[in-house]
């Protein structure tokens, strides 16, 4: 085996890194903040948004396509991400808006005072105005920063220790994620969960002590989300080559060989799992910020199963499948469910896409599933030209999570 | 010459089954043991317990010259101690090519995140090489083992185990589906391996048994029937009733 | 015969007599004179009323009452009539004589006035000359309790029954000895019993004696009834009071102010109240006070800038205070100071310790009695919730079980017989018979579309388990729309047939409505009908030999597709029945079966996979669990579900494979 470096032997990692610099720096000059204005903000914004859902999905990539666990809970991750950085955002506005409206009267107020009003604007929709113990830190950007990736990671570690040491495996595992999100969402739901139940934090928009206009804010979230999948794709394609790539994707087609062959099956899961709960924090994080307000609603497990379905239709076991994929879907349903698509008329019924567009996802999907396992990621082997292995329509490994026959011809 | 591994008062109980009952033998260093006998004599079952895919109901494994138990203890952990296990099937990463299999298999360090920053040294690629030549796949280390015929795969497990360098191999069933040819290269290779290691093999077919001129363990019904040379315990009568039923 | 005859009998020459009687009877009475002075006719129960006539024109709860003992006490015979039309405001009283009569609406705006000496009906009178009075309902309360004493003697039982209710929702004092006194001579059984139970109950509130109040007490420990507990409770409830020193008069406990139940400032509230102290001043109306009271940037000599703390602000008020501007309050040193000097303490109403003692037992043994009786309610309520979750997880578990399959479609499958119900409910009007249609046809719809599913898709996808998950949850989700697209996002009614209505009520706290008995029946025969299936047909001997072995089934001659397309239309169809089983008292709407597939999913895991004993034990374990988590936390059935939910994360670490889990090789990794 050659030493060069693993960009080196992966050239795909330069084609995309190139093409996202492309991307960001065109829509930076296309846009209302810095350039022609040929891009409204909000569609910079759902940009943004985008990058970030591609983020998320590289991270489900690496523990679905490479790890061959299928979670049904990194929605959930990347949801804590948003709701960390939120409670910065809404802790800080709040205390500029206070403190300058106490400025103005004359008795200078006390700490507990500003503490008091700030928690009345924050939990007056839950009839609350104490803080709870979770806002500890609001306080501080940096330790919100920490929990960012602190909390999704650490609540993956918990769960994975658990699930993964009883060898709960394939659909069970899936099902236990699926429950481990409900669980987190319902628990959010309730008012006195401290994080303003069904309300969410709202207002994250606005970034506290920035005088600069949404147009150019805007900019700035592209740019650090196009950084963030830029980082998170080297990480990504640096994990998964290597040996440790080998081992994780010996996992994936037949972990019971992999045990035997010395590796402790159950700690490199639960590392991947960490580390890709870490990354979905990362990316929530970056995305509430710029859709303005995080609600339990986006937590449910229903956002997850969505996840996994990007990641199939972009071809999952290939990074750029999974970027692809989400990036298209999510834009494609932003166009369809946001109105822009014209109704087709058929004389005695109209299709709405607005009603229609789910049935035609949930269809296309099932379509895909049966007929094209490598999704959208597929057509660039028809470009490279792999090398397809006869399989005589086994799978590769033994394993629920393994790799198909189609998947690799 | 010393104890590596000692089976000693093994049983293991599956829905009533007693798959294994009150099993004890003792393999050397650098032995070469068949291990013989008729269908659900135990002979899979045996592997699993020593490797630790099943716990028994009783009994120990006492491992090394430190005579640690393996009951109770990870596959992992077991295979870090130095057992190499090999499948009935073969079972290489089909996904992957030779190299990336052997690789994997190299004796290093198994912890994640050494593995992770992990970068081959100038006599792992020289080990990967050898061995691929010690398993005849020299030519085919790029391929993805995926496309390798029965035989190779077979090697190529091999290969795997012994780049694992372990203190035993478990063999389960190495010569089933292969060719007259096939299976002479395979004497050879386990031949080769057990000068500096156990090696245990499991087989059904006596000629490939025969091949390898070794000490043989006849287990029925979960327990040890006879032990001895080949022509040994084919002479036993017991033996002789169980193979050819009564 | 005889005896009804006698009776009818006896009955009309009573009501034939009562005029001639009351006349006879009130010829001797003192009234007699005072009717000798009025014009002629005035009767005696006219006299009594004149003498009150002005009372009963403008009658008050508060004054009225010795008027209604004197009618009451009169011993007048037709009294019982006139306080029966009074309360009834049938009462009116002529304006050219201030006469009172009992009236009637005639025609023409006018009224038909009847005379209560003689029971004679008088000309109409246009209604301009006589006024109606109209007692307020607090009089009409009071004229009513009057009533009772005549009506708990009344030979009609359904009167006696009346009075019986009047009595125990207004109980007073005054019906003690009335009660007492009819009872002996109570013929019907049913009612002597309810009499006594009621003038137990007011011996208890009411009773003179201390030791029969006590011995009443005593004898109602352990009754369910909630009027038994209306009549303990006031008995032991309390005030809570300040005294300084040691506090006097039946205490039931002291409390500690800063306590939860007894927070600091109310404390010193009460304190302050009790004891004339100063008044405790909010941080904000203090804030406001010196804000009032800035003078040359600063308050009382302390600098605005320096006022961010607390202590500079009640130096600063401490100065104002001095001054005589502001009203003295104390600081917290104060505060703790007077809070050390009182003692805090509830007080009972009740003055006497054995009452209140007796009356303590008694309702700890009646609270002993409804905790067992509401952990009995509580265990039919999980019992229910588990055949819900058993039906909707049954077909989950055949086809998980079976074919290894979990499909994310099922929950829709649900709603589609939900749906069915719907429909066939829009076409027969008559809920029974479009009951008895919906279920088979939930069956046939759902039946139809597992096995076009099977055909179509999940064929396709064995042994491949997580693409059969997203493949199945991309039907889920299509499906889910086409139901909004063609029923509306609102939910529709599935109303039950009428003798499906109701509850069944065992006592007064243990009670299950009717439809929940009937899924919980539903459920019963699911179990029995799949465990007939599996042990006695051929379907279900060529299933279990493609669960176990589906190679060696299909070298026998089992053909495994066909199975499994029947297996999965099975599954399918069952769930399309508790669907309707589901809609009946949940409203149908799209995501019915999303609301319970999460469920269905735990039932199976933790029941463990194929074996149909343990998706029952699955099932009674999460119903019993979530009705006892939501019991503990009554307030928050969303926590309920993350507790029950994070309880199964950590049972699947002990029993990874389920309640009921195959062993050994069988089992496979």
């Amino acid at each position: 085996m050659k030493n060069r470096s693993f960009i080196a032997r992966n050239p795909s990692i330069l084609v995309f890194l190139a093409c996202l610099g492309l991307f960001t720096v065109a829509v930076t000059i296309a846009s209302e903040g810095f350039g022609l204005g040929l891009i409204s903000t909000s569609f910079v914004k759902t940009l943004g948004k985008t990058l970030c859902l591609c983020l998320v999905a590289v991270a489900m990539d690496l523990i679905w396509g490479y790890c061959g666990i299928l979670s049904l809970g990194h929605f959930a991750f990347f949801g804590l991400g948003g709701y960390m950085i939120g409670m910065w955002l809404m802790y800080e506005r709040t205390r500029l808006i206070v403190t300058e409206s106490m400025a103005a009267q004359q008795i200078p107020p006390t700490p507990q005072e500003v503490i008091d009003s700030i928690g009345t604007q924050i939990f007056g929709v839950v009839g609350s105005s104490e803080f709870p113990l979770i806002w500890s830190f609001a306080h501080s950007l940096t330790l919100q920063l920490i929990l960012v990736v602190a909390v999704p990671g650490l609540l993956a570690l918990v769960f994975g220790w658990l699930a993964f040491r009883s060898r709960v495996t394939g659909v069970y595992l899936s099902i236990l994620t699926q429950a481990m999100t409900l669980a987190l969402a319902l628990y959010l739901f309730q008012n006195d969960s401290g994080l303003r139940g069904n309300n969410g934090l709202s207002g994250l928009q606005n970034l506290p002590g920035v005088t600069a206009s949404q147009d150019v804010v805007s900019i700035w979230f592209l740019w650090a989300s196009a950084l963030a999948l830029g980082l998170g794709y080297l990480l990504a394609a640096f994990v998964v080559s290597g040996k440790f790539g080998s081992v994780i994707r010996g996992i994936r087609d037949n972990e019971a060989r992999v045990r035997f062959l010395g590796y402790s099956v159950e700690t490199y899961k639960l590392a991947m799992f960490t580390l890709t709960a870490c990354i979905a924090g990362i990316a929530g994080a970056l995305y509430y910020p710029q859709a303005g307000i995080i609600n339990p609603a986006e937590i449910a497990p229903i956002a997850s199963i969505y996840l996994a379905v990007w990641v199939a239709i972009g071809g999952r076991g290939r990074l750029y499948g999974a970027v692809i994929g989400a990036a298209l879907v999510s834009l494609v349903s932003t166009y369809f469910t946001g109105g822009q698509a014209p109704d087709i008329p058929l004389g005695f019924y109209t299709i709405s896409w607005v009603d229609w567009w789910t049935v035609l996802l949930g269809l296309t999907f099932v379509l895909v599933t049966l007929f094209a396992p490598k999704g959208i990621g597929g057509l660039f082997d028809l470009v490279t030209a792999r090398l397809p292995s006869n399989r005589h329509g086994a799978d590769y490994g033994p394993d629920a999570g393994a790799k198909r026959e189609e998947e690799g011809q | 010459m010393s104890t590596l591994l000692e089976v000693n008062g093994i049983s293991v109980t599956f829905d009533g089954y007693k798959a294994i009952r009150n099993l004890s033998f003792n393999i050397g260093e650098a032995e070469l043991r068949a291990i013989i006998g008729p269908n659900g004599a135990g002979k899979t079952t045996f592997m699993d317990i020593v490797t630790g895919k099943t716990k028994p109901d009783e009994g120990k494994v006492i491992w090394g010259e430190m005579s640690r138990n393996l009951v109770g203890m990870n596959e992992a952990k077991i295979a870090q101690a130095g057992i190499g296990r090999k499948f009935q099937k073969p079972t290489v990463f089909e996904d992957q090519s030779v190299r990336e299999n052997l690789t994997m298999a190299l004796q290093n360090k198994r912890g994640w995140s050494s593995v992770l920053f992990w970068k081959p040294s100038k006599a792992d690629q020289n080990r990967v090489v050898e061995l691929a030549a010690e398993i005849g796949l020299s030519g085919e280390l790029e391929r993805t083992s995926g496309e390798l015929s029965h035989g190779q795969k077979q090697w190529l497990e091999i290969g795997m185990l012994l780049a694992q360098e372990p203190r035993l191999l478990l063999v389960d069933e190495p010569a089933a589906g292969m060719t007259l040819a096939e299976r002479e290269h395979t004497t050879d290779i386990l031949k080769e391996a057990a000068k500096t290691r156990a090696v245990v093999v499991v087989e059904h077919d006596m000629e490939f048994v025969r091949r390898l001129e070794c000490k043989v363990t006849v287990l029925h019904e979960g327990s040890v029937l006879a032990e001895g040379s080949l022509d040994h315990v084919t002479s036993n009568p017991e033996v002789i009733e169980v193979y050819l039923g009564r | 015969m005889i005896k009804a005859l006698q009776a009818l009998a006896l009955f009309c020459a009573l009501t034939l007599s009562a005029p001639a009687l009351a006349q006879d009877s009130t010829a001797e009475t003192p009234a007699d004179e005072a009717a000798q002075a009025a014009p002629a006719e005035m009767g005696p129960i006219q006299t009594l009323l004149q003498q009150h006539a002005a009372d009963l024109a403008k009658p008050s709860r508060r004054t009225i009452q010795p008027v209604i003992d004197a009618l009451a006490g009169s011993g007048l015979e037709g009294m019982q009539q006139v306080l029966q039309v009074w309360e009834a405001r049938e009462m009116y009283q002529r304006e050219s004589d201030g006469w009172f009569f009992k009236g009637e609406k005639g025609p023409d705006r006018t009224i038909i006035l009847t005379d209560f000496d003689s029971g004679e009906a008088l000309e109409p009178v246009p209604s301009g000359e006589v006024d109606n009075l109209k007692p307020n309902s607090g009089v009409r309360g009071l004229i009513a309790s009057a009533l009772v004493r005549f009506q708990l003697l009344d030979p009609n039982a359904a009167r006696r029954q009346d009075a019986l209710t009047a009595i125990s929702r207004n109980p007073d004092a005054s019906h003690l000895e009335p009660l007492a006194a009819s009872i002996d001579e109570e013929p019907s059984p049913a009612l002597k019993a309810q009499k006594q139970r009621l003038l137990t109950l007011l011996t208890i509130s009411f009773g003179a004696d201390e030791d029969a109040r006590i011995a009443a007490i005593e004898s109602v420990a352990g009754d369910l009834n909630v009027d038994t507990r209306a009549t303990l409770n006031p008995l032991v409830a309390t005030t809570l009071k300040a005294a300084e020193g040691e506090p006097t008069g039946n205490i039931a406990r002291t409390l500690r102010p800063g306590s939860e139940e007894l927070p600091r400032n109310a404390a010193y509230d009460m304190a302050a109240a009790a004891a004339d102290l100063p008044a405790r001043i909010e941080p904000s109306d203090r804030r406001n006070a010196l804000q009032a009271n800035i003078a040359d940037g600063a308050v009382g000599g302390v600098p605005l800038s320096e006022l961010n703390t607390i202590e500079a602000r009640e130096r600063a008020y401490a100065a104002l205070v001095e001054a005589g501007t502001v009203a003295p309050a104390p600081t917290e040193a104060e505060i703790d100071a007077a809070l050390a000097r009182f003692t805090f303490y509830e007080e009972y109403a009740e003055p006497s310790p054995f009452v209140t003692e007796a009356a303590n037992a008694a309702l700890r043994s009646i609270d002993t009695k409804v905790g067992l009786n509401t952990t009995l309610d509580l265990g039919l309520d999980a019992l229910s919730l588990a055949s819900i979750y058993f039906l909707a997880a049954i077909g989950l578990a055949i086809t998980f079980g079976v074919m290894g399959v979990i499909n994310m479609a099922h929950g829709e499958f649900i709603m589609m017989g939900a749906y069915t119900g719907y429909v066939v409910q829009q076409m027969i009007p008559n809920h029974t018979v479009s009951i008895i249609v919906a279920i088979p046809l939930a069956f046939a719809v759902t039946f139809a579309a597992g096995v076009a599913m099977e055909r179509l898709v999940i064929r396709w996808l064995y042994n491949r388990p997580l693409e059969t998950l997203l493949a199945t949850f991309g039907i889920s989700i299509a499906l889910q729309q086409l139901a909004k697209n063609i029923f509306g996002t609102q939910a529709r009614p599935l109303t039950a047939p009428g003798w499906l209505d109701g509850q069944w009520q065992i006592n007064e706290i243990v009670g299950i409505s009717m439809i929940r008995v009937a899924i919980f029946v539903l459920a019963i025969v699911f179990l029995l009908f799949f465990l007939f299936l599996m042990k006695k047909t051929r379907l279900g001997l060529e299933t279990r030999a493609v669960t176990q072995n589906p190679r060696m089934a299909a070298s026998m001659g089992i053909n495994p597709g066909r199975v499994n397309m029947l297996t999965f239309g099975l599954g399918s169809g069952i769930a399309g029945i508790a669907g309707v089983a589901i809609g009946l008292y949940a409203k149908v709407t799209s995501e019915l079966g999303a609301d319970y597939i999460v469920q269905s999913f735990m039932t199976v895991v933790v029941g463990g996979v194929g074996n149909i004993w343990g998706t029952l034990l699955g099932a009674g374990m999460i119903g019993s669990l979530q009705k006892g988590i939501e019991w503990l936390n009554p307030s928050n059935t969303l926590a309920a579900q993350t507790y029950m939910i994070i309880f199964i994360i950590i049972f699947i670490q002990f029993r990874p494979r389920g309640i009921i889990a195959l062993k050994g090789r069988a089992a496979g990794d």
